[in-house]
Formats: structure tokens, sequence, C-alpha cells
């Protein structure tokens, strides 16, 4: 949703209309994603008399959609490098379980941050084990990743003993601070601040965030100007930044409005603004895009594939357990059915998003979309009590027609 | 069927993308037997007529007439279009690398004995005829990938003539040949002419056009500009009618004065990592300063795999040492060899130069983003500006720095890859087949920015198949034969026959 100085040539003063139209032509795709979410959500909001796009209701539904962002976020620098990893649910639902093991333990006994700690580490093994086997051993990720589904699947039972194991059985210090990453909303000033009534906190940090996307905004504009490259009107200019922000306190409501923002939403956010600086700005990132794009072209240029891809899978492992860490502290327990199905999610977010599946193609953006259509299905279906049969029917057939609308712009 | 003058006939033929009018009311009118020469630089229409003809761009959405056998044709598709005879080869052959060659050739179109049952002795007795016929001497069962570029063309030739097509289009077939296979291309040829089959032959070789053709078409702009019989043609009036101007000199050479050493190969010897085949054999080599260093030989020879393993994209199956301003270099990937100071612009820009789907500003940089970054973050207005600044002095001509590299026509694409490597700041640049597939406009500007390289300082190392290209452009040439260096010519003492007779093999 940039509008950039497309060349660095002097350009024909424009118009806003014009503007406009060239933002539109240039970002097709995360216009085509945003319309599609929209209209899904108009369905459902009619279907429910409204109630889906209360507050209460679309908070829950952010909630929802932190555990398969997360995913979906590092999922589409790993499809974008040409590669698919299919470990991630049994991944994270063996993390998820170290974390809740290490903290219930009366061996280790840890307390929420460390057990954190240990966990981010243990995921970066893993990642390092499966970056080791794809990128140094040439195993195709397809079936290192597809071996890992099968392995830690089976260690989560063997983690658990094959039973749930509640956070309650943990000290109570540690499963309270546990909680409020997948649970917990950011505190009040004010005491006793009920649902639907204003969430001080919450707002001053969106009123924050906004400021701060205006300073970034004025500041690249200042740094293209020094370049002597085009710059939108400066009127062009407030007009976007007051669209932008103007929609962000739109959606943004439903938090300030109902409870606050959870940490959870906070972390998927943080997380999404970190990757898409990964994936747009950095060399690290740039070399993925070169690696999926074409690999022979970019072990030419003097990148080195093996290790780029070796530390995009750590990457991915870290990443999971930050979402087995969410998903655990969710559920408030550790399952053995943890996670079953979520790299499906992920990658059927990111691909929604417009992620090529060929590789060298996608956007963080795209996949964040992506998983609130996914979560907007599950949600909105659930709210209308329809059959769990008509549930996964949908969700694979959007997935169909998501792909198939990109393919014939792709075409075009 | 008519049995008119004409096999072929393209009347006021008009089609436009949105923006481009690429063909303007062309004409095109094809001899029944006859080989017929299409000229033209890239991006003036000969690929888009072609896909008018073979029913690529159905019919519809073109203006005017294809009249194929004296019958105004409608086809929708490219199966319509074989069907009635007409078959076209392309420059990116469509080969099934792990099928055999019989496979192959009936792909689409196998020989069934009971419905969908491949009669597999009826398949490789046909193949065999084939074979015979476009002057094959290899197994109907060998596969596509134990076959050099040379044979795959004429397998193409053949799964047309399978077909039983009457009209050939080749397109570009000699791109990617040496000399003496595209002899025995061109032999093929003319006895096809013999039994009566029509050819539509696409070229920038021009040579070729002059020793094959009966009739020659040139476009321009897309538009037809002349229809001549070859003997009212020349090379030069070709040229002239194809740029719309004339290129006095087609090879801008300017006197170079070689100064120091400064990447000296000794005893190079480099192993196929397959087979383990010697590719390079104990080959030892100078490069100068301010000179440019021709590498000329055959197909096959070992000159890719020469400069590919000095860049070390070779693995580490090589043996040998390097010198690079009188200091040992130890050379294990492109990486260490492009901090050396060394680049290489492959013969396959699409498999090796660029990805496709990055933009023009996001290839160029590609292999020197650590000069633009500063902790691993991009700097990304230096990216434009840097970029940009190639574009402008390479003259690539592009509307944006975002247009994708796939949608660049191979001059410009190969100006790109340039721009990657003179990012880098080389001290050696390679150039592997610089100017392959690449109009007659474009090359010349290519010469001229090499021109520009050696002024600079740069050590420039051009190999290519086309003798002239060589003959033209090198200071110094050394000619390459199975791995070894058969010979070295000073400019001076060069020319066609001895280039050849050293790549032939006659030390």
């Amino acid at each position: 949703m940039e509008i950039t100085a497309k060349d660095a040539s002097a350009q024909q003063p424009e118009g806003l209309g014009q503007i406009l139209l060239n933002s539109i032509k240039h970002n097709t795709k995360q216009y085509t994603m945003l319309l599609a979410l929209l209209v899904i959500w108009a369905i459902f909001a009619i279907w429910s008399d409204g109630y889906f796009l209360s507050n209460r209701n679309l908070s829950n539904l952010s909630l929802q959609t932190v555990t398969v962002a997360i995913a979906a976020i590092p999922m589409v620098l790993v499809i974008v490098a040409g590669h698919i990893d299919l470990s991630v649910g049994s991944v994270l639902g063996f993390l998820g379980a170290v974390a809740a093991m290490l903290m219930i333990s009366p061996r280790t006994d840890f307390g929420a941050t460390t057990a954190i700690a240990a966990t981010l580490g243990v995921g970066l093994l893993v990642g390092a084990w499966h970056g080791f086997w794809i990128a140094y051993q040439k195993v195709p990720a397809f079936i290192v990743t597809l071996a890992s589904q099968l392995a830690f699947r089976g260690l989560i039972i063997g983690l658990t003993g094959g039973q749930t194991q509640g956070l309650e059985m943990a000290p109570p210090s540690a499963a309270a601070n546990f909680k409020l990453i997948g649970q917990g909303y950011v505190p009040t000033l004010a005491e006793g601040v009920q649902a639907g009534e204003f969430h001080d906190t919450s707002a001053f940090i969106i009123v924050f965030l906004i400021l701060v996307y205006w300073l970034v905004s004025f500041r690249q504009r200042a740094a293209r100007q020094k370049y002597g490259f085009t710059v939108l009107p400066m009127y062009a200019e407030f007009l976007k930044l007051l669209i932008v922000s103007g929609a962000i306190l739109l959606f943004t409501k439903i938090w300030i409005w109902y409870l606050g923002i959870p940490w959870s939403v906070i972390l998927v956010l943080v997380l999404a603004v970190i990757f898409s600086f990964i994936a747009g700005n950095t060399r690290f990132g740039r070399h993925l895009y070169a690696i999926g794009g074409n690999p022979d072209a970019a072990r030419l240029s003097g990148i080195n594939v093996a290790r780029n891809t070796f530390w995009l899978f750590c990457v991915m492992g870290v990443m999971t357990a930050v979402c087995g860490i969410a998903y655990t502290s969710r559920l408030n327990a550790a399952t053995t059915g943890a996670g079953v199905n979520m790299e499906l999610d992920a990658i059927a977010s990111a691909v929604i998003g417009g992620t090529s599946l060929m590789g060298g193609e996608g956007t963080i953006f795209g996949a964040l979309i992506g998983a609130l259509v996914m979560s907007s299905l599950d949600n909105g279906m659930s709210l209308q009590n329809l059959d769990v049969t008509w549930q996964y029917v949908v969700k694979g057939l959007v997935l169909l027609l998501a792909v198939w609308v990109d393919m014939l712009q792709r075409k075009k | 069927m008519s049995n008119g003058e004409f096999i072929l006939e393209m009347r006021g033929i008009t089609k436009e993308f949105p923006g481009v009018r690429a063909l303007d009311q062309v004409t095109f009118q094809v001899r029944r037997g006859e080989i017929h020469a299409l000229v033209g630089e890239n991006g003036a229409g000969k690929s888009t007529l072609m896909k008018v003809l073979s029913g690529f761009y159905p019919h519809g959405t073109y203006s005017g007439d294809v009249v194929f056998d004296g019958a105004v044709q409608r086809y929708a598709s490219i199966k319509d279009s074989e069907h009635a005879g007409i078959a076209i080869i392309y420059q990116e052959l469509a080969l099934q690398r792990y099928m055999t060659i019989a496979e192959n050739i009936f792909l689409g179109n196998e020989l069934c004995g009971s419905p969908g049952v491949i009669d597999w002795n009826q398949t490789y007795r046909r193949t065999g005829e084939l074979l015979r016929e476009v002057g094959l001497k290899l197994s109907p069962a060998t596969r596509i990938l134990d076959i050099g570029v040379g044979s795959q063309q004429l397998v193409e030739i053949a799964k047309a003539l399978s077909k039983n097509a009457r009209l050939l289009i080749l397109d570009e077939p000699t791109a990617a040949l040496t000399e003496t296979e595209s002899d025995k291309l061109l032999g093929i040829l003319g006895e096809l002419k013999q039994k009566g089959v029509t050819c539509v032959y696409i070229s920038h070789r021009l040579g070729e056009v002059m020793r094959i053709a009966d009739r020659i078409t040139v476009l321009r702009d897309g538009r037809t500009v002349t229809t001549q019989d070859k003997k009212d043609m020349t090379e030069a009036r070709m040229i002239t009618h194809m740029v719309g101007r004339d290129l006095t000199q087609m090879y801008p050479r300017k006197e170079h004065t070689p100064g120091r050493t400064v990447l000296h190969v000794k005893n190079w010897t480099v192993r196929d990592p397959v087979t383990d085949d010697v590719k390079v054999d104990d080959v030892s080599f100078e490069i100068r300063q301010g000179e440019i260093l021709g590498i000329a030989g055959l197909m096959g020879a070992g000159r890719t795999e020469l400069v590919m393993s000095i860049f070390g994209a070779w693995g580490r199956r090589t043996k040998g040492s390097l010198t690079l301003d009188g200091r040992p270099l130890e050379i294990g990937s492109p990486h260490d060899a492009i901090r050396s100071g060394i680049g290489l612009l492959s013969e396959d820009r699409k498999r090796f130069g660029l990805v496709l789907g990055m933009d023009i500003k996001e290839n160029s940089t590609l292999a020197s983003l650590r000069r633009l970054s500063n902790l691993g973050v991009i700097n990304k207005n230096e990216e434009i500006l840097r970029s940009d600044r190639y574009v402008k002095e390479l003259r690539t001509k592009t509307p944006t720095l975002e247009q994708r590299a796939g949608n660049l026509s191979g001059g410009n694409q190969q100006k790109v890859v340039i721009a990657k490597w003179l990012m880098t700041e080389p001290k050696v640049l390679f150039l592997d087949e610089p100017t392959r597939g690449i109009d007659v406009g474009a090359k010349v500007e290519i010469y001229n920015i090499m021109n520009d390289l050696v002024d600079r300082g740069v050590c420039v190392v051009m190999i290519s198949s086309e003798l002239p290209e060589v003959l033209g452009m090198s200071d110094r040439i050394l000619v390459i034969h199975d791995g070894k260096v058969a010979g070295a010519l000073p400019r001076g003492e060069a020319n066609q026959e001895k280039v050849m007779h050293y790549a032939t093999g006659n030390a």
C-alpha cells in the first residue's frame, strides 16, 4: 500500500486522480485482497445482523488470528525462497509443550521469562536442524519438514505423557505471567475500566503509533528529496497520511472500546513490521527473493545460497517457538493435538495473500490479510453455528478461488 | 488446395498490444519450396508475426489475413496451425530433458497400437528414419540431456517432420550453435528444401542468411521494409534496412595498448563434477590490463567451463593456480570471485544472469548489495540512484526502473546484467557470448560498452562463437580445442581461417 517515487528521473506533475490510479495499478494485488476481506466481512455482518462487526467480536477475531498470523509471517519468507515448511504445526505444539513443561516440572520450575527464553532457544535448534538438512545436505524442504511433522508429533506425546498439561499445575506467578501473552490486554491507567468503556492506554498507544507513522513518512519524503527524486505533492502526502491514519483509527476502535489491545496483537504487529522490513529493506531479505526467483543467478551473483537458506530456517524455528508460546498461552495448556494442521493454515494464508509457491514473490502484509481471511471465515461461520463439514468445504473453496483470481491477474 | 505461387501469404497484418502497435500492416509472402529469411532487429516484430501465424494469438486478436495454401486460415490455437502443416521451432528449445529422442519426437502425437497404448517398436522405427533424414547418428533411445544443443536443434526439426510439416519456421536456430554445427544445420535445411519443405528462417546471423536464403524479408518497427531476392541483397544493405541507418562500423574496435598482467591463470585443469571427464586440460594464460582477450573455440571445447571455474562456479573440481595483481588467489565460490574483483556475464542470461521476476533495479544491484547497505539494511534511495545511473549510461530502454527483467527485450536484458557486473567494479570481467540473441543495434552498443570498460582499466575477456565478432573486437585471441589452448593469436595475425584451423584441432 505504498505510493513510492516510481522513477528517479523527473516526472510530470500529476493530479490527485492520476496518483490514486497509479497507486491502484501498482498495488492491484493488495487492493484486491483488502476488497475480498471487506466483502467477506460484509457478508458475515449481514448474516449476523451486524453482530460480526461488533467491537467484541472483532476483538475476539483479532485474538483468533494471532497464532496463524505468527506462523504465516515467516512462512512467506520460506515460500519466497522456494521452500516450504510442513512441520510448523507439530513443532509449535512441541515447543509450546516445552514451555509448559519447563514451568510445570518441579525439576526445572522455570518462571515465565526463563521458560520463554529457553523455548526460543530450542526453536532455534529445531530450525538449525532443518536448515542443516535443507541447506547443506540438499534434502528437499518438503521431505525434511514432513519428517519433522511426524517426529515432533511423537515427541509431544513423549513430553506431555500423552495427556493435556494444564498451566494451572505450574506455579501461579509463572502461569499468570505466561497467560498474559495469549490472553492478556494492555493495562489501563484509570481504575476499573469495563468492556465497552474507553480504554485509555490503548488509545494512547494507537495515537503514538500514528505519530510514528507520520514521522517515518516525512523522514522518507525528506530522504527522497535529498536524492532529488520526485515525491508526492504536499497536499497528496497529507491526504494519504490522513486516509491511512483514519483507517487505522477505524480498525483500532474495536480495541479502544473493548478491553484494550491484546498483548498478542501487539506482538503480531511488531513481528509484521520487523519482517516487512527484513523482506523489503535488508540484504538477507533481498537474497531470499533472489534465491527463490532464480537460485542459479543468485549463486552467480555471489549470494551464498546455502548460508542464507540455513539462517532462513533458523528464523523459522524461532518464530515457530513464538507461535507455540502464544498458542499454549491462549489455550492455557499443552495438548497432544496442539497445532494440528496449523502449517496448512499458515501456507494458505500466505498464498491467499499473494505469495507464489513458485518462489520469488510474496508480501508480509498479504499474509496478514490472508490470515484474517482464514480466521474471519472460521469466526463468521462459527457464529452462525454452521456445520463443521461446511466450514471446511468453504475454507477450501476460498483458498482455491483466491489463487485462481491471483492467476487471472497475473496473466494480464 | 491450390497450387498458387505462394504457400503462405500474410496480408495487412496488424497486431496491437495496450499502448503499442507491434505489427502495422505487415505483408509477408513465402513461395512454395523456398528458404525465406526473415530478419530484423529485436522488437521489429518477427516473433509477433510468427505468433500470429502459429495461432498463438488466435484469429480475431489481430487484423489482416493469413492465407495458407490458398485459403484464409482462422487458427484458434497452435494445435490448429500444426494440424495445417506449419511447424515452429523456437529459440528456446522445448524438449523434455529426461525423455529420450523418440519420446520427445512423438510427445503429444504418440504412435499407438491399440487406443492409448504406445507402440514402442513403431515409435523407434519411425524415429530412426527421421533421425537419418536430419543426419543425426544417434540412437532413438538417447536422452536429451546427453546430447548437445546442435543435436537438440536437429531433434526439433525431426519432430516437425514427424508431423508432416510443409512449412518449417526456425527462430534463431543457430544462436547457440558453433560454426560447424551451424554448417551442418544449414546443410540439412538445404536437403529438406530439395524434398519440397518450405522454410522460414529467422536469424541475426546475416552471413548465414546470405548463404542459405532464396529470398529475404526485412522487418523494422512492426512494418515490412522490403522483400528481395538474395541476389539483390548484401549484408550491408540488410543492416541498413534493419536499422534504418548505415552501420559503417559494425565492430567499433579501438586501438588498445596492453599494460601489466592482471590475472595469471596457470596449469588450470577442470573436471566434470558428474562424469569426472577432463573439461579443461592444463591451460595457462595471462589477462592484461587495457586489452580485450577473445576466447574462440567450438561448442563443447571447454571455454565456458574454463571461465566458470575461474569464477568459482565449478565447485572444487579444479586444479591449478591463479594470481591476481601478483598475489596468489584462492576462489571457492562466485562470492569470493566477486570480492576479488572478478565478474562473469554468463552465456545463458535467463538461467544464470537474471532473476526474471525481479525488476531492473533489483537485478542490477544484486551482486553489489554490500556496497549499498549498512549493517545489512539496504539504502533504497541509493539503490534507485545507482541503478538509474547505469540505465542511462548503458542506454537501457525502459519506462521505469520497476520494469521486470522478464519483460525486457534480449538486448536490454543483457544491459541489465552488464550493469550488475559494472556495479561490482570488477578488475576482470568475463563475457560469455555477450551478444547472443541480440539485435544488431544493441550488439554495437555492447561493443562500445566493452571499449569503454577497457578505457577505464577493466580487463575484458570475451568468449564468442561468432568468428567475425572475435576477430573484430579482440586484441588477442586464445583458441581452445578439446580443453587445451590450441593457439594464441595477436590481432595482427588472426584471421578466420587460422582461428578455425586451431579450433578444429589442427595444431
